[in-house]
């Protein structure tokens, strides 16, 4: 087997509990995201784009979606000989199998899979966010320091840095302190759950992690805390640019309504780094006569007869005459009839949304949310609660 | 099912070509069409969804963009260990021979039909747009008890574009084949798709070649009606023949018709093509867009109408684009105003410009022209 300098341990187990019934029956990587892609595809295109040509995805939940779209890789160009995308889920051993503990049992339980490409340095990321991102930027960065481990941090606004796992750090960026979401934080460098470990000493520390039978067997919890407690070198990397956390109905919203801005700071069009996902195959997009279309992402396949503003369609989306649809998200091929009404909702892929109904309402503070393949009758008139 | 039990051929030799600059640099089969697939798309589509699993396409002149379009095959499934794509470029010791008939080529690459299994043949060409299931063309050539069936296609409406006519007795046989385009009265066109037999076809290649003829269809077809069976099958969808510049209009602009953006690409089977990664089009506050067909990777920021947009076009603010077929990475600056036009990949219109043809004479731009 060929040796590689850094491979890429993607994880991407997450069962996404707070995105409801969006869900349902999905991983939280596949859950579809601007227009025409999954989550993991950002994770998994910024992999091939900083030259990572191995990548162990690790899946548990709901994972016959997610294997079925990720298949063998093709294409994000990681169907190769050497390496290549690998579909890592619990497997059965002498011992019995488990499930994965947590997401630092995950690595454990595949560290075969790392030897078999004697890596220099193993990357960890988890196929949740959106953002595009060079790690091999990264990975300079990290052998300039020399440290055992880099996290790459992202300063977010004050006012939500209680939601994230925050870094307190030095003058030289080296890590002093964890804070796990705490009430009143005391620093806004969020952790972005990119790691970049020394495989050598990552493999100790997972083997002693497991060893230890009080552990939760999570990076953030358990083990990143232990390598800081024996005084290893831990560095952040400071990441500029779109960084979004997708984890909830409303921040999925307001992502894929970030979009939409006049210059988005996701730049999707980017011809240097391309988001790669799997094609739906469809026709290119019919905008009828009457249809009336601004400030919107469409996708490929959509017929749109009606109004459409703010929103961002996804494939083979239908939307009939006379209907508005403002502040949507509307995931693959679902038919709206006519002279519905759709303000500030996400819906889910393949649902029929009949003649005259209402979802949601223009200035509602909550997101309305259908389920995937439900059939939304005119008398139904949801207006913004579940 | 008969899957499997035919061998598709896509003939690009001597394809009718008055595309003007659309084929300066590639042949008929790679014109794009239909705001992002390209001729052949709908050829290799239609065999593939008719269980046709073994392809050979025969290439003849300018055939650098097919290469680079079709690779191994794998956007249409035909990548596969047992049988899949082949590309069968012409086989010629000296420059003259590359002029000779498609039966000259065929002869050229017998080994291509010797060594495949299927017992069945089905020729067609890239510049007869549509969708249809050959299964079907089979049963009929079964029950029929044909020597060779010909797909035809039946309109009382004048075709746009060039297409030979037919004409069919009672029973469906074919009784004539018009030549080099003529004036016979018929309401059928053919679709230059032929079904028959392997062998049929390998029997026709040699006795034809022996006569020093090296014509499919004016040799080896035409002037054998009498002898022997060759009945015609008739094709209800939507045709579009591609092989003139006002044929070429004409049918884009005939993609604007709901009811032919829903079943051209869609029924009876998807329309593949090679896979770009754009991402979806994005249409600003400002963008009017009606009756249009927009690909991915467009952005859109002026007006829009009953035009074709392909992947990657931008229209920027105050720009207008009427009865317009735009291809690949077209940009349209502020200001300037675009109607009835054809134009290639890559063309930029600088601010302030109108470019106006008429619609029986859409005005062409060749690839990378800057206006």
């Amino acid at each position: 087997m060929v040796r590689k300098e850094m491979i890429a341990m993607l994880l991407a187990g997450g069962e996404g509990k707070r995105l409801g019934v969006l869900t349902k029956d999905l991983a939280k990587p596949a859950v579809y995201f601007g227009g025409k892609y999954r989550i993991i595809d950002f994770t998994l295109s910024n992999c091939v784009h900083s030259g990572i040509d191995t990548v162990g995805v690790l899946t548990q939940y709901q994972p016959l979606e997610l294997n079925r779209y990720l298949g063998i890789g093709t294409p994000w160009g990681l169907d190769r000989r050497d390496g290549g995308m690998t579909i890592l889920p619990p497997y059965m051993q002498k011992e019995g199998g488990v499930w994965y503990k947590g997401t630092a049992n995950a690595i454990y339980q595949n560290i075969s899979y790392i030897e078999r490409y004697d890596p220099e340095y193993v990357l960890v990321i988890s196929g949740d966010h959106i953002y595009k991102m060079d790690y091999d930027l990264m990975l300079q960065h990290h052998k300039k320091t020399g440290a055992d481990l880099t996290i790459a941090g992202f300063e977010v606004e004050w006012k939500d840095a209680s939601r994230f796992g925050l870094m307190h750090v030095d003058d030289d960026m080296m890590i002093t302190g964890f804070e796990e979401k705490p009430k009143i934080p005391t620093s806004n460098l969020a952790s972005m759950g990119v790691y970049i470990f020394n495989w050598k000493a990552l493999k100790k520390y997972l083997i002693a992690d497991e060893a230890n039978a009080g552990s939760s067997n999570d990076f953030g919890k358990d083990l990143i805390p232990a390598m800081m407690n024996d005084g290893l070198k831990l560095c952040c990397y400071t990441f500029e640019g779109y960084w979004r956390d997708v984890g909830t109905i409303d921040s999925l919203w307001e992502g894929n309504m970030d979009l939409l801005e006049e210059k988005p700071s996701l730049d999707l069009n980017d011809p240097k780094w391309r988001i790669y996902s799997v094609n739906p195959n469809q026709p290119a997009q019919f905008i009828g006569q009457q249809a009336k279309v601004t400030s919107s992402l469409v996708s490929e396949g959509c017929f749109i007869e009606g109004e459409v503003h703010r929103s961002v369609l996804f494939y083979g989306v239908e939307i009939g005459e006379g209907s508005v649809v403002h502040e949507a998200v509307i995931m693959p091929r679902v038919k709206i009839g006519k002279n519905v009404k759709i303000y500030r909702a996400i819906i889910g892929d393949g649902a029929v949304i009949e003649d005259n109904a209402v979802i949601g309402a223009p200035d509602s503070t909550e997101i309305m949310v259908i389920p995937v393949g439900e059939h939304v009758f005119a008398q139904d008139q949801l207006m913004g609660v579940e | 099912m008969n899957n499997n039990k035919i061998l598709g051929v896509v003939n690009l030799i001597h394809e009718t070509d008055e595309l003007d600059k659309l084929t300066q640099g590639r042949c008929t089969a790679t014109v794009p069409f239909g705001s992002r697939y390209r001729l052949i798309d709908f050829t290799l589509s239609n065999m593939v969804n008719s269980g046709i699993h073994e392809v050979g396409v025969f290439a003849h002149k300018k055939y650098r963009s097919l290469m680079d379009h079709i690779g191994s095959g794998k956007s249409w499934d035909l990548q596969h260990r047992q049988s899949g794509l082949f590309v069968l470029p012409p086989i010629t010791d000296d420059v003259q021979e590359l002029s000779r008939g498609d039966l000259f080529h065929f002869y050229q690459n017998r080994d291509f039909f010797l060594r495949s299994k299927p017992e069945y043949v089905l020729i067609a060409r890239s510049h007869m747009v549509c969708n249809i299931d050959y299964r079907k063309v089979l049963q009929y050539h079964l029950e029929q008890n044909a020597d060779i069936t010909v797909v035809c296609h039946q309109s009382s409406e004048p075709v746009l574009g060039k297409a030979r006519k037919v004409r069919m007795n009672d029973d469906g046989r074919i009784v004539e084949i018009q030549d080099s385009y003529g004036r016979m009265i018929s309401e059928y066109s053919n679709m230059e798709m032929y079904l028959m037999k392997k062998e049929l076809l390998m029997d026709l290649v040699e006795t034809s070649l022996a006569k020093g003829q090296d014509h499919l269809v004016r040799h080896a077809i035409f002037s054998k009606l009498d002898g022997l069976k060759v009945y015609g099958y008739v094709h209800n969808g939507f045709l579009a023949v591609v092989n003139t510049i006002n044929s070429y209009y004409g049918n884009s602009m005939k993609l604007l018709q709901p009811e032919v953006w829903r079943t051209l690409f869609r029924e009876p089977g998807p329309i593949y093509t090679k896979v770009k990664d754009g991402p979806p089009a994005r249409y600003s506050n400002d963008a009017i867009v009606e009756r249009s067909i927009i690909a991915n990777g467009c952005v859109i920021e002026g007006e829009v109408r009953n035009s074709i947009l392909f992947r990657g076009v931008h229209v920027h603010k105050g720009a207008v684009v009427e009865d317009s077929v735009i291809m690949q990475n077209g940009v349209i600056l502020p200001k300037s105003v675009v109607k009835c036009a054809i134009f290639d990949k890559d063309v930029v219109i600088e601010e302030n410009q109108q470019i106006k043809g008429v619609s029986s004479g859409p005005y062409l731009a060749g690839k990378r022209k800057v206006i």
